[in-house]
């Protein structure tokens, strides 16, 4: 029942986001101006810099990430459907597992376009261990986002909520981009640092279990007033 | 696991933010096959109740009782027994209306969801329009897909905020006689409006809110009007 | 506890005025000298931050699990005094440090767990004055994340540095300076008390004044 809901809102969110595409076209578009304005700022006799190129993807993806949060769910507070979904006898909890799901996809579909951005522009060797690689993208958006489609449900009714949401984000979510950066240039290196990379993935893990079991824990507190 | 009640009581019920006070003290009692209003001049604290009454606020003291359980006790099943019909319609714009009505039917676990959705459809008048865009819409069609969908469960309370604002008056007439049919079907009905006529064909009970604070609370019996102004103009207490 | 507060103001007072005579009267340590003396202050203000910041952290759970209203008066006091205490602490340590090994500052472990808790903090307060209505329950939520998210920075920022060495040094502490040092946290524990309960003590009279103003209106 829990995964059948947390489908549900899941699929809805994916409905209704491939009739406009607004936020993914956006996002996306926003991520790549990122890494181009990182990629211009930061040169070295003329060229970007090669090391630079695992921190900035994953900067990109933390900004891009905070405004598609944001636009998401400013689009719930349009409609107040987000109200809607908290009136339903569904599981709570199950409502953040959903929405979760639909944003940590569209953050997968972002990093689909940088990797190969930023493997073009940086000469990263990003096909040296492209199953790692992956794990390293998915373990840290899904810690990314579970904290962040947290907080961006519970600023639904907030002042302030567009600058907000990065300032409770960012510092939280620190741990994440540690780990992704340094896993992911340890992958980049000539020759990977396989041992580091797995150990920074296990870091990973550890963060979206406990966080993402933490978010569970106080969604229903959280949302209702 | 099916609950169920045959009456809403508000007992002493109270909802401040900080130093402002929303409610104070109301009570009232509303049942099966009644319809209840609640009127008065804005900020009166109408639309807080009724979000008390939907569970999406708690009130700071006092308890509403669906039958003899409280929100708290009765928990997610209490939910499937309301039916909400927010000022904000509660539509998803991009979605079709059969889509919206499809994903409220399945979230709230109804059984048949197509031949539902359909019966949904022809009562909202919408058959022809089921695969457009709620987007499109005027604000009478959307009112009307919102109150199926808030119908979809089957609810036994059924709880409006200003329905009738900007409907023309055959989409009044329309949904005054739905709510007349609900009504004969045993549900509670609670509405929230400034229309007064309307509210002379419409209401069993009147409750008058001023303030926060009940002023009123009896059988309509067709003086309305007469209440609304006795209490409201002058400022009157009395219940 | 009212009762209480001028014994126990007389008594930090006491214990701080004393203080920098023991200070004084401390043996210098061998390779930093004099400046070495800030760690008396340093360390102290290290511990009731980190005390502070995890009374705050159970507070906020207790009041977003329970809805205790006491519990979200302690948690912003507490809140508020771990970001006075990390204050005193992250501007006492550059100084010592620049003095002491030349650099203001240094991307280690411990650094950066302080600064980045610091930060949670500070993000607290902003919540809770710009947040609007219902902003108690998201500074709690923050309490409570940035508390689970302090080990992961300690480890991960840990890891990052040991690949490239620092040139951290750990005073070990001599018989002659644990006098000192444990007489500055006593005082430090005792000045944290007291702001706690004063400035519970605050949020509890404020709330009192919205609840007058609440039966006043009923009127």
């Amino acid at each position: 029942m829990f995964l059948k809901v947390a489908w549900l809102v899941m699929r809805k969110d994916l409905t209704v986001e491939v009739r406009s595409r607004e936020i993914v076209y956006t996002t996306v578009f926003f991520a790549v101006a990122c890494v181009l304005v990182f990629a211009f700022a930061l040169v070295k006799e003329g060229r970007p810099l090669e090391d630079a190129a695992a921190g900035i993807m994953w900067i990109s993806v933390a900004f891009a990430g905070t405004l598609a949060l944001g636009r998401t769910f400013e689009r719930e507070r349009h409609s107040e459907t987000l109200r809607a979904l908290m009136l339903a006898p569904v599981s709570r909890p199950a409502i953040y597992v959903g929405k979760l799901l639909g944003i940590v996809l569209l953050l997968l579909i972002v990093e689909a376009v940088l990797v190969p951005l930023v493997g073009l522009l940086f000469h990263a060797p990003i096909w040296n261990r492209p199953l790692l690689l992956i794990a390293l993208l998915v373990s840290g958006t899904v810690g990314f986002s579970a904290v962040g489609t947290l907080f961006a449900a519970m600023l639904v009714r907030a002042r302030s909520r567009d600058v907000m949401l990065p300032i409770l984000l960012y510092p939280i979510t620190i741990p994440v981009i540690i780990a992704g950066v340094r896993g992911t240039a340890a992958l980049f290196e000539a020759v990977p640092a396989v041992d580091l990379a797995q150990m920074w993935l296990a870091l990973l893990g550890f963060f979206d279990v406990v966080f993402v079991t933490l978010s569970l824990w106080t969604f229903e507190p959280l949302m209702t007033e | 696991m099916s609950f169920d009640f045959t009456e809403v009581a508000v007992r002493d019920v109270s909802r401040h933010y900080g130093r402002r006070r929303a409610l104070a003290g109301v009570s009232l009692t509303c049942r099966s096959g009644e319809v209840l209003g609640l009127l008065g001049p804005n900020g009166a604290g109408k639309s807080t109740l009724l979000s008390i009454l939907a569970t999406l606020l708690a009130p700071s003291t006092g308890q509403v009782y669906y039958g003899s359980h409280t929100a708290g006790q009765a928990g997610p099943a209490l939910r499937a027994r309301l039916g909400f019909l927010s000022h904000d319609l509660h539509l998803y714009p991009e979605l079709t209306a059969r889509e919206n009505l499809e994903f409220f039917a399945r979230l709230y676990g109804v059984e048949a969801v197509s031949e539902r959705v359909a019966t949904a459809l022809g009562r909202a008048g919408l058959t022809a329009r089921g695969e457009d865009v709620v987007s499109g819409f005027s604000r009478g069609m959307r009112q009307r897909l919102a109150l199926e969908r808030a119908l979809l469960h089957e609810p036994r309370l059924l709880l409006l905020d200003e329905p009738f604002t900007g409907l023309d008056d055959a989409s009044v007439a329309a949904l005054v006689s739905r709510l007349h049919e609900l009504r004969a079907a045993d549900r509670i009905i609670v509405v929230v409006t400034h229309d007064l006529d309307v509210a002379e064909r419409l209401l069993d009970k009147v409750a008058v809110l001023k303030d926060g604070r009940l002023v009123a609370f009896d059988d309509a019996h067709g003086r309305i009007r007469e209440h609304y102004r006795a209490h409201v103009a002058v400022g009157d207490r009395c219940s | 506890m009212k009762k209480g507060y001028p014994l126990f103001v007389l008594l930090a007072v006491v214990l701080f005025s004393v203080a920098p005579v023991m200070v004084a009267q401390a043996p210098y340590e061998a390779t930093m000298g004099l400046v070495q003396k800030i760690f008396y202050y340093h360390v102290p203000s290290a511990m009731v931050m980190f005390l502070s910041a995890f009374i705050c952290g159970i507070a906020s759970a207790v009041y977003l699990f329970k809805a205790r209203p006491e519990a979200d008066r302690i948690a912003a006091a507490a809140a508020e005094l771990t970001v006075v205490f990390g204050l005193i602490v992250l501007v006492t340590g550059p100084l010592w440090a620049r003095k002491a090994w030349g650099v203001w500052w240094q991307w280690d472990a411990r650094l950066t767990s302080t600064l980045l808790m610091w930060m949670i903090f500070v993000a607290y307060l902003l919540v809770r004055r710009f947040g609007g209505s219902g902003a108690e329950k998201l500074g709690a939520a923050m309490a409570v994340f940035g508390m689970a998210n302090v080990p992961f920075v300690y480890v991960s920022v840990n890891i990052w540095r040991t690949i490239h060495p620092t040139t951290r040094v750990v005073p070990t502490l001599s018989p002659g300076m644990r006098g000192p040092f444990w007489f500055c946290a006593i005082a430090f524990m005792l000045l944290f008390g007291l702001l706690l309960a004063v400035r519970a003590r605050l949020e509890q009279r404020r709330a009192d004044v919205e609840h007058l103003y609440l039966l006043a209106d009923e009127e």
